[in-house]
């Protein structure tokens, strides 16, 4: 059957196919519909990990168990997962394990756009990469054999421009006839101790050497001759932007990016007279073929920050092309935070205390933007306690009060706990506020560790926060409701006061939770345009639902207005209102 | 078949239903025998910013996105941003908009201005241009939360793809109570 899957959707299936029964991911755009998506196959275990080392960890020992394992994660990801890749592939698998990275070329959703093909020749692991949703399909099936024939994890990398695209896929059916998963012990093997490694390495390196042997013949890596006076090898998603600007040249299409068959390389490089290496951010598969002593042309024209576009690729090759029109200067429209978000009043209130906010990764990361900007720090996971704590050892003790780091649940629970835990060991004096919304919000609403549900929709143990911050030695521990501003900028400017460790935790839901229990829209909220004086204190929030509506006299006088539509009657612009203007409508 | 790949531009605010809107047009340009790539951005544009979605298809389609100034078709949810996206639409191309302006941030702050006369400079630079009053013909047809598939009825007349099909996706694609309002929809945008 014929039908049209995002590259996500054709991963998820291509693992249901390859008989896999346990996929294991923290979400991470633009990977986290590949769980979305397994979810829908019985036969696989799906579950969201609190961070990517422990769904790889997951992985590995379902595989290490017999089954096959599937385990995904956006490329920064890899950055958290790294510790167990990097010895896994010294002790390989049991059952084929796949792990697959989504990399972001462009930044659309991400804190900086590394390459992850970097981390395959890094850890010494085979990694492939799909041009389309097809491909994403049969080279996750063919991932899990390799994986299984080559006994090593096997890398997929995606990219946004994959992961999110649509195309059509023939569906196939699940193998079947796999061995069935049973414990079998073989220490040697996977008892990573020096004695053990050292007779692993070898067999690593070996095994590298054949596949790029074998890689020479595999149907994945495919020449396709026409005009013989470009040659371009190039993979993934830039092979489809070669198609399209390129259509006479020669190619050398690689389906796998690790190890690269050299000579497969060298007889294509033999019968083109210019060769080009084609693709987006590192110089990955050029810097090799250069260190083989063959000329190349790359880098030298296609960037290496940001993706390749139909455009970018022409530009590159100078090939004249529909001049684009001007764009008409416009009002630009920055994403923002929903109409009755709970993380609104917090920043608000933190640039109204003149804060210094170590921020962190999740929709609370657009509390930088205007007009709460109330961040002043954003580098990655879990790093916003670490960063307060770093802080308070060099500044002077008056702006000690300032360091307020600032988490979401989803993030603390990732990689926070551990940077809380140093805070109090090392007794540095800041604030630290998890916005507990409940949910991993950014991503699109996942759950996790504190949500109380599993991916699988199962209700499950939810932790505790507020008792995970005493056991690690937090003495001020306040809950608070972030809708009232009053309270919230009462405590928040106590804990800054205070010369200890401190923690704030906020109780109020993200607005978009589908579990109706667990959010409900308040009454919605008008403006009385008599008694609104146009003083536009309810503009400083940057609630979508608020309008301004000019007098329209030219003057810079007007009144506020709220979208009914939009409104949730979260109730924190009534309380910037000093002249009683905004009520709930009966 | 021949070998030109249509290549259309679906623009506007995230939590507009642009992706839904995407996935239909994708769906009967399938059934009705092409090849077809989309691709779109998801995560943080879903928070209310520039949502641009990218349809093509034909006998063979490579680029999921659109060559930069070669859309044939700009199918825009909101005015603005269906000025903003002109510059990737080809010389004579369509445009078919909807007549619905979402205030961005500034504007809503009082910082700006929403731009007026965008209809009229539209119109200038792509006279093949459509306003379709979605909000009111789909709340006439019973929801008017099916505006995008008055559009989409309004953007299919552009396209070879036969009735059927389009009708085909819409059952695959709309939950199964609010079918009926949205074939309507669909047939009234045709019309247009």
């Amino acid at each position: 059957m014929k039908t049209i899957l995002s590259g996500n959707e054709a991963i998820a299936r291509g693992a249901f196919e390859a008989g896999c029964l346990v996929a294991c991911a923290y979400p991470g755009t633009p990977s986290t519909e590949i769980l979305e998506n397994t979810l829908q196959y019985k036969e696989i275990n799906s579950s969201w990990a609190p961070n990517e080392k422990v769904a790889l960890e997951v992985a590995i020992g379902a595989s290490f168990g017999g089954g096959r394992a599937l385990c995904t994660m956006k490329h920064v990801g890899v950055n958290v997962a790294a510790d167990p890749l990097f010895t896994l592939s010294y002790t390989g698998v049991r059952g084929g394990l796949v792990l697959v990275a989504a990399d972001d070329p462009e930044m659309h959703s991400s804190q900086n756009e590394q390459d992850s093909r970097n981390y395959a020749r890094f850890a010494k692991v085979p990694m492939l990469e799909p041009s389309d949703s097809r491909e994403c399909k049969e080279f996750t099936r063919l991932a899990f054999e390799l994986s299984e024939q080559y006994d090593t994890p096997v890398m997929l990398r995606s990219s946004t421009r994959i992961s999110h695209g649509k195309s059509v896929v023939e569906l196939g059916e699940r193998v079947t006839g796999l061995p069935v998963p049973k414990l079998e012990k073989n220490p040697a093997k996977l008892v990573m101790l020096p004695g053990n490694a050292k007779v692993r390495h070898p067999l690593v390196e070996q095994n590298l050497v054949n596949l790029s042997k074998a890689a020479v013949t595999m149907p994945f890596n495919r020449v396709e001759m026409r005009d013989t006076s470009i040659g371009i090898i190039t993979a993934g998603i830039c092979y489809q932007y070669v198609r399209e600007v390129l259509p006479n040249a020669s190619t050398l299409k690689l389906g796998m990016v690790h190890p690269l068959p050299h000579d497969l390389i060298r007889e294509f490089a033999a019968k083109v007279d210019v060769l080009y290496v084609i693709e987006e951010l590192d110089p990955f598969i050029e810097d090799q073929v250069k260190a083989m002593g063959i000329p190349a042309i790359g880098k030298e024209i296609i960037s290496l920050c940001g993706e390749l576009t139909p455009g970018r690729l022409r530009a590159a090759f100078k090939i004249p092309q529909a001049s684009e029109s001007a764009a008409e200067k416009l009002p630009g429209r920055p994403p923002n935070m929903c109409p009755g978000c709970p993380h609104r009043g917090v920043f608000y209130t933190l640039n109204q205390l003149k804060a210094y906010v170590t921020g962190d990764i999740g929709c609370y990361t657009l509390g930088f933007m205007p007009p709460l900007s109330a961040m002043d720090t954003c580098v990655c996971m879990g790093a916003s306690i670490g960063m307060a704590t770093g802080v308070t050892k060099v500044v002077s003790a008056e702006e000690k009060k300032k360091v307020v780091a600032v988490i979401g649940d989803s993030t603390f629970l990732h990689t926070g706990i551990n940077g809380l835990m140093d805070m109090v060991y090392n007794n540095a004096p800041a604030t630290v506020i998890i916005l507990d919304n409940s949910i991993t919000a950014m991503t699109g609403r996942q759950d996790n560790p504190a949500s109380g549900f599993t991916l699988m929709d199962q209700p499950t143990n939810a932790v505790q926060i507020p008792l995970l911050c005493k056991a690690l030695g937090v003495k001020h521990i306040r809950i608070i409701n972030p809708l009232d501003l009053e309270e919230t900028k009462r405590v928040i400017a106590e804990e800054m006061e205070r010369p200890e460790p401190s923690v704030i935790i906020t109780n109020k839901p993200c607005v978009l939770i589908k579990r109706e229990e667990v959010f409900q829209k308040g009454p919605v909220y008008a403006v009385d345009a008599d008694a609104c004086t146009g003083c536009r204190a309810c503009l400083k929030i940057g609630c979508p639902a608020i309008e301004w509506r000019p007098a329209g006299d030219g003057s810079k006088k007007g009144k506020a207005y709220i979208d009914p539509l939009l409104c949730t009657g979260c109730d924190v612009c009534r309380q910037l209102c000093k002249f009683g203007a905004i009520g709930g409508v009966k | 078949m021949s070998d030109k790949i249509t290549n259309i531009l679906l623009v506007g605010v995230g939590g507009q239903g642009i992706l839904l809107a995407s996935e239909i047009l994708s769906e009967a340009a399938m059934l009705a025998g092409f090849d077809v790539k989309k691709s779109e951005i998801h995560g943080m544009s879903q928070r209310g910013g520039s949502v641009v979605s990218h349809v093509r298809f034909g006998a063979e389609v490579f680029s999921p996105i659109v060559p930069e100034g070669e859309g044939d078709i700009l199918f825009g949810f909101e005015l603005m941003e269906t000025a903003r996206s002109l510059p990737l639409l080809k010389q004579g191309g369509s445009v078919v908009a909807n007549d619905l302006q979402i205030s961005p941030p500034s504007v809503l702050m009082g910082q700006e201005l929403y731009p007026e006369g965008l209809v009229e400079r539209i119109k200038a630079r792509f006279p093949d241009f459509l306003l379709v009053d979605g909000q009111r013909i789909a709340a006439d047809a019973g929801n008017v939360r099916a505006a995008n598939t008055v559009l989409l009825g309004a953007v299919s007349r552009r396209l070879d793809i036969a009735e059927e099909f389009w009708l085909k996706a819409l059952e695959k694609m709309v939950p199964p109570k609010a079918l009926a309002v949205n074939k309507l929809a669909f047939q009234q945008g045709r019309a247009l």
